[in-house]
């Protein structure tokens, strides 16, 4: 009976953390902010995900999660690596 | 979401509150924070805490309800481990871009 009442609000906070990394993500003056903005979108949307899932009591969200969270975590290397090098393979 | 006893309810939303809290403050830092090499710390370290708290209360929930996994320990392990490493290249990435960043070297010694 405190779930029903707490979930939304999680669910808010994160939308509000996803709102200020997409404020970043347009408004970063150099490359590495917008991958580091892209790195904070990923992992709250992965949160948003876990807290969906919790609330809908369906565990179908998981397998979601941790593709977004593998495949952020590639996308961040291979921006960073594209923007130190030049070149992603070398 | 049915069936949890009363504590249980207390000590997820507890942990959830948390993490969204750190998650809010973290994603705040990255928005506020006037420098690539501050901006850094909200998302590497409050961000993966809080995401570490969201996935431990819902952990605990789905055990609860006698429908325990290991997905969500294999999602926190996995972004523990990623999360310096990204940090680490996206700081070489910044500096690649303006080296200016890079501190002085300190004074050889003797």
């Amino acid at each position: 009976m405190i779930l029903p009442i707490v979930l939304p609000w999680v669910m808010a906070a994160f939308a509000l953390g996803l709102a200020l990394g997409a404020w970043r993500l347009f408004r970063g003056p150099a490359l590495p902010d917008r991958i580091l903005a892209l790195d904070t979108l990923y992992i709250n949307a992965l949160a948003l995900l876990i807290v969906l899932g919790l609330w809908l009591g369906t565990k179908a969200y998981f397998e979601v999660a941790m593709l977004i969270g593998l495949l952020g975590f590639v996308g961040t290397v291979v921006l960073a690596k594209f923007v130190m090098r030049g070149d992603i393979v070398e | 979401m049915n069936a949890l006893p009363l504590w249980a309810e207390v000590v997820v939303a507890a942990l959830l509150v948390t993490g969204a809290g750190f998650a809010l403050v973290g994603s705040w830092g990255l928005a506020k924070l006037g420098d690539i090499l501050k901006r850094l710390h909200g998302p590497s370290k409050a961000t993966t805490l809080g995401v570490g708290c969201v996935l431990l209360a819902s952990a605990l929930a789905f055990a609860l309800q006698g429908q325990a996994s290991l997905h969500e320990l294999l999602i926190a392990v996995f972004l523990f481990i990623t999360a310096p490493v990204s940090a680490h290249l996206i700081v070489k990435a910044a500096m690649r871009v303006d080296p200016g960043l890079r501190p002085p070297a300190p004074d050889e010694p003797g």
